[in-house]
């Protein structure tokens, strides 16, 4: 009888169209991920089971945290020419004038908090520098309202280049006492802002 | 697979052709592969995972204080007072702080303590207003975080808000007036 001779089948399977979808992917999230720059004053956020998304643009991010004890406000928005129209603003108010270069850097930063008078010094840096530059929060008291003026002029910018009204979100840190986190909602009521984000967290199930 | 060629091309006998020995061309990709989904794998967690959480507040607007206030009644049967004091501390109390419905007691923040209450508060205001015929209105919460309380606190009471659904019949409200006997409740003790 002759046997039925059963073919060997190879296990090796051709993985080239498999490794090129892979790099395609690959690929498409690496450029799609935005890196993630240091934070300049990092805050320990409080939880909550809440799971609402920050929204990516039309955004303004209040960072409020403690540096040497004292509690600061640092200011930070999103979208590259809408930081630059509300430093322009900002510039004019305060008659400090920023170069081009300066503004163009601006643009890039992440968040700041320092006083307008000292923003040039820190727009000369180098980024990695910056968080280490010792910012000491965007005057918020009532004689020199910085912040106040950033909060307005980065509404009015917003309006004139995206045409939508801006988010704001509260960053605060868990262990600042209330008055301080009050006083920036008051800050923002003041100006009819009556409705914010609070970054947080997210909670265990155990909670 | 991919495999040394350790044969040396020429044979040791005779002048015979040197015959370059034909090499495969398929390379293997199994571990290349690997690295790529688990490069992909990390970039699709960390870009989604990166955005940080949210929670939405929407505050009254701020009145004028020219205007004539109007005083809008509200039931002592349904609010809930909660005082948020130092270290943690959590008061709450129903009704009106001089003839409290339920007196002033202390709380934990959790799922032990003080979410247990609400429950069971929510429950007992959704049978009230159901017996006075309007069993559409629910439970109103006055949140009053004292000066030393944390943001934590704040937010953990929110969270509990939201976790209870006390917006889904009734309201909660965050109000920053003390009255004396509040302050004395928080420094009690």
């Amino acid at each position: 009888m002759a046997k039925i001779k059963m073919k060997k089948k190879s296990t090796s399977t051709d993985m080239t169209a498999m490794c090129d979808v892979a790099f395609l992917l690959l690929t498409f999230f690496i450029l799609t991920a935005t890196a993630k720059t240091p934070e300049v004053l990092p805050v320990d956020t409080p939880q909550s089971t809440v799971q609402t998304k920050l929204p990516p643009d039309n955004l303004s991010m209040l960072t409020i945290g403690k540096v040497d004890g004292k509690t600061v406000v640092f200011f930070d928005l999103k979208g590259k020419d809408v930081r630059k129209k509300a430093l322009e603003f900002m510039g004019d108010k305060y008659n400090v004038a920023f170069t081009e270069k300066e503004s163009e850097e601006f643009g890039l930063m992440e968040s700041f908090g320092v006083p307008i008078q000292n923003l040039k010094e820190i727009l000369n840096m180098k980024a990695a520098d910056r968080s280490k530059a010792g910012q000491t929060g965007i005057p918020k008291d009532s004689l020199d309202n910085q912040l106040k003026d950033w909060v307005l002029y980065s509404r009015k910018a917003n309006i004139e280049v995206n045409n939508k009204e801006l988010n704001f979100a509260i960053k605060g840190d868990a262990k600042e006492q209330y008055p301080a986190i009050k006083q920036v909602m008051d800050l923002l009521q003041d100006q009819k802002v009556n409705s914010f984000n609070l970054v947080t967290g997210l909670r265990g199930k155990n909670f | 697979m991919a495999e040394l060629n350790t044969d040396s091309g020429g044979g040791k006998k005779g002048g015979g052709k040197v015959r370059s020995k034909k090499q495969n061309s398929k390379v293997d990709l199994t571990a290349m592969v690997d690295l790529a989904f688990l490069l992909i794998t990390f970039f699709m967690l960390t870009t989604t995972l990166s955005k940080p959480q949210s929670m939405d507040l929407t505050l009254p607007d701020k009145e004028d204080k020219t205007e004539p206030q109007k005083d809008i009644k509200v039931d002592e049967n349904k609010t809930l007072t909660l005082l948020l004091g130092e270290n943690g501390k959590l008061v709450r109390y129903m009704g009106m702080l001089e003839t409290p419905i339920a007196a002033p007691k202390d709380f934990s923040y959790g799922k032990d303590g003080i979410r247990k209450e609400l429950i069971t508060r929510m429950e007992q205001v959704k049978q009230y207003s159901t017996a006075k015929g309007e069993p559409g209105k629910g439970m109103i919460v006055i949140i009053k975080p004292s000066k030393k309380s944390t943001y934590r606190n704040l937010v953990d009471v929110l969270d509990e808000m939201a976790i209870v659904g006390v917006n889904k019949t009734g309201s909660y409200a965050i109000v920053n007036e003390f009255t004396p006997g509040e302050v004395k409740l928080l420094e009690g003790k």
